[in-house]
């Protein structure tokens, strides 16, 4: 075998590829509906998070701000770790499917929390004013005049957070949660060939590079840039 | 709630498995001083390479720049760990995860950069060389002054991401933080060291988060 030959046998193997791709492609769906699932309870939650702050009790502020800052400042893969491998020994048994995905939905909601949070602090303070004195409410104000422009203001970062997130679906691979990653190791392990790795990188800028030319199109598109 | 406490924050546990703690927490600490500076240098040379004139440089380096933000990170480790060993390249875990975040963080801290002298006009870059600064003098002295001022939130932010990402490495084996306290999870059938660990990186990067949070004020994030 040439150089060429054997790089060909060992990262595009056509025998191993065509017995491992419908594994990897069961690892899509679950990953793809990890995803969704993550996105949107991540983002509604952060929305839900931001707004009960904006009412200013101080006992719920504080107690949203302590939860934003330990879910941004400690790794994914350890509170992944610490869900999946501490609660069974305190009595609770949760799958690993349902852990990734509570874990990744929180540090979501953490990080909108904060990008609605600095929207809202962000839109000027005549604004607040002009939408009481026409005699909405407070909370008419905040649906309706506040929010709207907090929410396009955090659109390219939210974007970039939430593909930044789904993309650590593949963490699940280390607690057996059956996605794209996890399905192709175990493939290169039967298999003693890289070709399924490969098709998994294959299959991830598929499912991703999209999104990220998505974001690079909203940032250029929805920034309201001050000179 | 006992067993909780038994489970989660049992301190004899943590005390024991503290020294383990401490190697890892070096090896993290050696991993960031070698990914963090690689990152910058490699962001830098990608964010001039995707405005670059010349359409052969500006989109290969969109291409490279797009395609590793969308290649998760801990797949393109274990495609450098494990895959290239099949090639025929044998590297150790160190040097599998240097050039992973390399790859990985040059593509993120691009974007950054990139952002940052975009945001700075044009009119800046005439006047420098028409006072007769060459190009690079211009860059060095005028252009990235300023463009990394305006983009220092999201370098900052950037970064606490990279010191977290490097946790990853205790999935090959490296024996950083995560990866010692893991192995004291797996002696002990205790999930405290891991609780400590998320101690050690809490009290590493709080102080940073919330600098990131105050320069989001008003910025729109």
């Amino acid at each position: 075998m040439t150089q060429w030959e054997r790089f060909l046998d060992t990262f595009f193997n056509a025998a191993v590829l065509a017995k491992y791709t419908p594994a990897i492609l069961q690892g899509v769906w679950v990953t793809v509906w990890l995803s969704v699932l993550i996105v949107l309870a991540g983002i509604g939650l952060g929305v839900a998070l931001a707004v009960i702050r904006s009412f200013g009790w101080r006992l719920a502020s504080f107690a949203i701000v302590v939860f934003a800052d330990v879910m941004r400042a400690v790794p994914p893969l350890v509170l992944i770790l610490i869900v999946f491998f501490g609660l069974p020994n305190a009595g609770i048994f949760l799958s690993s499917f349902f852990v990734l995905f509570v874990v990744l939905a929180l540090v979501l909601a953490a990080f909108a929390e904060e990008i609605v949070w600095a929207g809202i602090t962000s839109v000027d303070k005549g604004q607040w004013e002009a939408a009481r004195s026409t005699g909405l409410g407070f909370g008419q104000s905040l649906a309706f005049v506040v929010l709207p422009q907090a929410l396009r203001m955090g659109i390219p970062p939210l974007t970039n957070r939430a593909i930044a997130i789904t993309k650590m679906t593949a963490l699940g691979t280390v607690i057996g949660v059956p996605d794209i990653l996890n399905q192709a190791t175990t493939a290169q392990s039967f298999s003693g060939n890289a070709s399924p790795l490969m098709l998994a990188a294959v299959v991830y800028v598929a499912l991703f590079l999209p999104l990220v030319i998505l974001s690079r199109w909203l940032e250029n598109r929805f920034a309201w840039r001050k000179a | 709630m006992d067993r909780i406490i038994q489970q989660f924050f049992n301190v004899e546990i943590m005390i024991a498995a503290w020294p383990m703690l401490l190697d890892g927490l070096g090896v993290t600490l050696l991993l960031c001083l070698a990914v963090i500076p690689l990152g910058l240098a490699g962001g830098l040379l990608a964010a001039l390479g995707s405005l670059a004139r010349s359409r052969w440089v500006r989109l290969p380096t969109i291409f490279f720049v797009d395609f590793f933000r969308a290649v998760p990170p801990l797949v393109l480790l274990i495609f450098i760990y494990a895959g290239l060993p099949f090639a025929g390249l044998r590297i150790s875990p160190f040097t599998a995860v240097v050039i992973g975040f390399f790859l990985n963080n040059s593509a993120y801290y691009g974007e950054i950069f990139r952002a940052g002298i975009q945001s700075v006009g044009f009119g800046q870059t005439e006047a420098a060389r028409s006072t007769g600064l060459t190009a690079t003098q211009t860059l060095a002295h005028v252009v990235l002054p300023q463009a990394v001022r305006n983009v220092l939130p999201d370098l900052l932010s950037n970064t606490i991401e990279v010191v977290k990402l490097t946790s990853l490495a205790s999935v090959v084996s490296l024996g950083e933080l995560l990866h010692a306290a893991d192995m004291a999870r797996s002696v002990t059938y205790n999930a405290s060291p891991i609780v400590l660990a998320a101690l050690v990186y809490l009290i590493l990067l709080w102080p940073f988060v919330r600098l990131v949070s105050r320069f989001g004020r008003g910025l729109g994030a």
